[in-house]
């Protein structure tokens, strides 16, 4: 640890304040709280907003994961790690399950969480209704009033135009029949676990926005009677682990086209591969790593 | 100015800081659930948890009202110098609030937050003799099925959550305990 910097780099009076936001993210589940995001080490659109989440949440004791896409071995992922190690002292991880916080960019782990962790989201755009509406003062209005006829209006023209929604990532939903939230860019098929016994925090550093969901909080994809939420999700098995209740990730593997589906979850797919598991194209892991 | 106003702040700002915010964003969370909160020793008689609160979470950009009971002694000097907050006399302008729940009422007082910002409201932190995880059924976001909570009323409690998505939020203290209520929780007595 750098002891040149305080404690998970940022100054008390911004953590101060970052604080304040996420307690009040907390009571009013899905509303975007503005927040004053600082300038971090790195560019925005690098997590710049789950970074400064994570600082004003981490604590000495605490073991971080941070994965981009499910992946732990991403430049993403390794430089935040990195980043808090330097900073905070704190113990890192590439398992799921003894993580006490996990950053994430885009994906959430498949295994499911439990009660003593916090998952910290990375956020682009946090107005699920910004491409509707470009002005904030009108959206700003639109969440006061519960009016996001527009939204449905979205959807619907996505089942007019492809014959069912096409929207397969930052799937609208709605939390506890108030707010819609944009669940960051996560694929579609992760919304049915936002209902989790963790604690949700997210971070949009650009746009200056933290929101929250505690945990057992009421999550609902928007959809229609008729044409209900699917979480969608590849068809196949994973190439190397053979789970098929994962999220994949297509790889093309040749010049003549060959493709291989593998989980996106890098420490899921580790966990099955060393409990024997093994997928259509994958070895056992002893004669992988030799 | 006593002696007393300068001693008892954080001994590591930093980590105190951070370990007290963490169970105070656990509590939030998980509305009923009862934790242990320490790092700051307030004049008497504000409870420990209190004082660790403020400490953790008040600067200069947080106007606080404390109770009558609370701000003749030393207190409002004490968080003076060590948070630099600003302590108001009135209710509508405070961020934060501590006191005696008779005291603090009647919370309509204080701000609920407007429609477009309803997180621009204030935090009560509501100074108890002892917290029990008995008392009224919670039910809400942070609630798996339901919990229970020792409160010192319930109308109020309840009124305040028919706000949503405007209202307060309440931190219970009790010596080094803390709970909290946040304006989601559906109460039944």
């Amino acid at each position: 640890m750098n002891t040149e910097y305080n404690f998970a780099y940022l100054d008390e009076q911004t953590k101060r304040m970052i604080r304040r936001a996420l307690l009040k993210g907390v009571a009013i589940p899905g509303y975007q709280v503005p927040f004053a995001s600082r300038e971090m080490p790195m560019p925005y659109g690098w997590g710049t907003g789950g970074v400064q989440v994570t600082a004003a949440c981490l604590v000495p004791d605490d073991i971080l994961k941070v994965i981009d896409q499910g992946a732990d071995d991403t430049t993403n992922a390794v430089s935040i790690r990195k980043f808090f190690e330097k900073t905070g002292g704190v113990k890192v991880t590439e398992e799921t399950a003894k993580a006490t916080v996990i950053q994430t960019r885009h994906r959430i782990p498949e295994a499911a969480l439990t009660e003593g962790q916090i998952l910290v989201y990375q956020v682009p755009i946090p107005e699920p209704l910004r491409f509707l509406e470009p002005s904030e003062v009108e959206t700003r209005k639109m969440h006061a009033l519960e009016e996001y006829g527009l939204m449905h209006v979205k959807l619907y023209e996505d089942i007019a135009r492809h014959g069912h929604i096409a929207t397969s990532y930052a799937y609208p939903v709605k939390i506890e029949g108030r707010y819609v939230m944009d669940p960051s860019p996560i694929p579609k098929f992760d919304n049915p676990k936002m209902e989790m016994a963790a604690l949700q925090l997210f971070g949009a550093g650009r746009e200056q926005r933290i929101y929250a969901l505690p945990p057992y909080t009421q999550v609902v994809s928007l959809d229609f009677e008729d044409y209900p939420f699917e979480k969608g999700g590849a068809q196949q098995a994973c190439g190397l682990c053979a789970a098929e209740d994962a999220y994949l990730d297509e790889v093309i593997m040749d010049d003549a086209g060959t493709r291989m589906f593998v989980c996106s979850d890098t420490d899921y797919c580790r966990v099955r591969r060393e409990a024997g598991h093994i997928g259509e194209m994958g070895v056992p892991l002893a004669e992988d790593a030799a | 100015m006593n002696t007393h106003s300068l001693t008892g702040g954080f001994e590591n700002a930093s980590h105190a800081s951070a370990n007290a915010f963490r169970v105070a964003l656990d509590v939030m969370a998980r509305p009923g659930k009862i934790a242990e909160i320490t790092g700051g020793t307030p004049p008497a008689p504000m409870s420990s948890a209190a004082g660790t609160l403020l400490l953790t979470l008040c600067d200069p950009a947080t106007p606080v009202w404390l109770a009558p009971s609370l701000s003749g002694s030393d207190i409002a000097d004490w968080l003076r110098f060590h948070t630099g907050a600003p302590v108001v006399e009135n209710r509508h302008a405070a961020m934060f609030a501590v006191g005696a729940w008779a005291e603090l009422l009647p919370i309509s007082d204080f701000a609920i937050g407007t429609p477009e910002y309803p997180d621009r409201s204030a935090t009560l932190i509501v100074e108890m003799e002892t917290l029990e995880p008995s008392g009224a059924i919670l039910r809400g976001p942070g609630i798996k099925s339901t919990a229970a909570l020792g409160l010192p009323a319930l109308t109020e409690f309840q009124n305040n959550a028919a706000l949503f998505p405007l209202g307060l939020d309440f931190f219970l203290t009790a010596g080094s305990q803390i709970a909290a209520l946040p304006r989601t929780t559906k109460l039944e007595g």
